[in-house]
């Protein structure tokens, strides 16, 4: 029950350590300092999130561990974040996409998890999802601007629609730790929102005169630990300073 | 204006500066005065900015969530300093556009200590300890210039300078109190850095052309060379608790000055990296362009939608 306990929590936590990841990659980097300012801090959210998450993992763990050996030190395949995380950053479309695409998920699945009769995940849930309001609000708001802004900015972001769309059906897959968590009363059956999620995907790429895609094929294996080619680049990264130098304190 | 107002203007104005008034972007000022503030402040901007490149290159790979929270914590910070002394330096009647311009055109200078890498882990605390340390010093002086915007701007950044020092500094504790490979490691981001953070204070004082009017405006307390005494006198000590040794043969305690005596600086280094061949200028001033040129779709729609949006209100009301 508590290896099961930990495994749902990876499955929501390696989320935003991904996605946190790859949004610090742009720090420095964004279109104008405001932006920057806003989506570091979406990261810094994330990896506090993360943190909260890996600590109660670490301590559930009969092994002595702690956050950061969960954060840094397994293989790919042992990461079980959604293919739409780990997407690069191939400009700033894709990245408002990515996010706006995972924020409205994530919010639905935050909100439902206050409910979960395990104290700890509730409380987690409970604090993190003041701050997700406020990431999809952001990542709605720019689907807006850059969907109803310029011709340039409408195209490029409905390419960025249209190819990180089939990503978002790995969202609402269930995994054996799910099915285990959600009969405990501790986990959250992301299938029964799954028709509220693409509304209210819908309606505001709608509002952001853009088009919803109606392709039917999806990607998926994230959840298994089977990644995007782009995965391993980012670990590579991420793990470079515990894999470089093992057993040291930072 | 004849001449005689001009005169009693300035009068004015300086008598104010003497009483330690702040002057505020709408007083009367002279044009130089304007020129000098919009060259500094904008060039602390910048700085600012630029800054954050070289840590930001560490973030990906920070070595534990709690380091890398903290990183992407300050080189928020940093972008947020920019952002205070972008907006004090627009009060002076400079567009951001024109002061972007002027950093990507590289017309506009920032502190050559961000034109070094960052090459291993250990050069993020040697930074915050040494560069947000050097930083403290030459602008906690400046929480009380006499342009009322950037005083007050000031305040607010060197509340954050000092936090990240002490954080900068706490890393460099931890490497210290490490194994071998991380006292190494930090003995080497201190060899690497520690001239350049000399540097950071300027020409000495006999080569050094801004002085005499910037200690007028108090833009300027204390002479380069007192500064820099300041930062030496004060961060020998530290290395000493880190059980790190300065890169200075020549450094020792002077009982008689009661500070310490240093080596000479490398000007030819100085002056080579402020004319924009040092190790990292090419790169950090094309990062910034290119951010800047791919982020131009992105501008152009907010400000579009922004447009768009406006239009549909008034439509509304009427
Ligand atoms: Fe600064
Ligand atoms: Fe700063
Ligand atoms: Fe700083």
């Amino acid at each position: 029950m508590k290896d099961n306990l930990i495994q749902y929590i990876l499955g929501i936590a390696d989320n935003s350590l991904i996605l946190g990841q790859r949004l610090g990659e742009l720090t420095g980097h964004g279109p104008a300092p405001e932006i920057d300012i806003a989506i570091t801090n979406i990261s810094l959210d994330l990896f506090g999130q993360v943190r909260s998450y890996f600590q109660y993992a670490a301590q559930l763990s009969d092994k002595d561990i702690t956050e950061d050996d969960i954060a840094f030190l397994r293989t790919e395949r042992e990461y079980v974040n959604v293919l739409l995380v780990e997407q690069p950053n191939t400009d700033f479309g894709y990245v408002i996409t990515r996010q706006f695409l995972f924020d409205q998920f994530h919010y639905l699945l935050l909100s439902a998890l206050q409910q979960s009769t395990d104290a700890t995940m509730a409380a987690i849930a409970k604090k993190s999802i003041k701050e997700v309001s406020y990431h999809k609000r952001f990542s709605a708001d720019w689907m807006k601007r850059l969907g109803d802004g310029t011709k340039e900015s409408n195209q490029r972001v409905q390419q960025a629609v249209n190819d990180l769309w089939g990503y978002t059906n790995e969202l609402f897959m269930l995994t054996d730790a799910d099915k285990q968590a959600i009969a405990e009363g501790i986990g959250v059956d992301v299938t029964l929102f799954k028709k509220e999620y693409y509304e209210n995907v819908a309606a505001i790429l709608e509002e952001a005169t853009l088009e919803v895609p109606t392709q039917a094929f999806f990607q998926k294996g994230g959840k298994e630990g089977v990644h995007t080619e782009h995965m391993g680049y980012l670990l590579a990264d991420m793990q470079y300073m515990q894999r470089t130098y093992p057993g040291m304190k930072w | 204006m004849s001449e005689k107002e001009i005169k009693n203007l300035e009068e004015i104005f300086d008598q104010k500066i003497a009483r330690d008034e702040k002057i505020e972007p709408k007083d009367w000022m002279p044009e130089k005065y304007r020129q000098t503030h919009i060259r500094q402040m904008s060039q602390h901007a910048h700085s600012e900015i630029v800054g954050m490149l070289p840590e930001g290159n560490w973030i990906s790979r920070a070595p534990s969530l709690r380091r890398k929270v903290a990183l992407l914590a300050k080189v928020q910070d940093e972008a947020g300093h920019g952002l205070y002394l972008y907006s004090a330096t627009e009060t002076l009647g400079v567009s951001r556009e024109e002061l972007y311009e002027q950093l990507h055109s590289g017309k506009a200078k920032y502190s050559s200590i961000f034109n070094y890498p960052t090459v291993t882990w250990a050069d993020i605390g040697a930074i915050g300890w040494l560069v947000d340390g050097a930083a403290i010093i030459n602008q906690v002086p400046l929480c009380n210039t006499s342009f009322g915007p950037y005083a007050r701007a000031m305040v607010r950044v060197c509340k954050e300078e000092s936090f990240h020092q002490r954080q900068g500094y706490e890393i460099m504790l931890t490497l210290s109190k490490g194994t071998k490979a991380q006292k190494e490691m930090a003995q080497d981001a201190l060899n690497r850095w520690w001239w350049p953070s000399l540097m950071m204070f300027g020409p000495t004082d006999d080569k050094s052309t801004h002085t005499a009017q910037s200690m007028k405006w108090k833009l300027k307390r204390k002479t380069n060379d007192e500064l820099r005494q300041q930062f030496i006198d004060q961060t020998v000590p530290q290395a000493e608790i880190l059980g790190l040794s300065i890169p200075d043969k020549d450094l020792k305690w002077n009982e008689e000055r009661k500070s310490y005596d240093f080596g000479e600086i490398n000007w030819d280094e100085f002056w080579q990296v402020v004319k924009g061949h040092g190790p990292c200028n090419r790169e950090r001033l094309q990062t910034r362009v290119n951010a800047w040129e791919n982020g131009a779709w992105v501008r152009d729609a907010a400000m579009a939608y922004a447009e768009k949006n406006a239009e549909r209100k008034i439509k509304k009301a009427v």
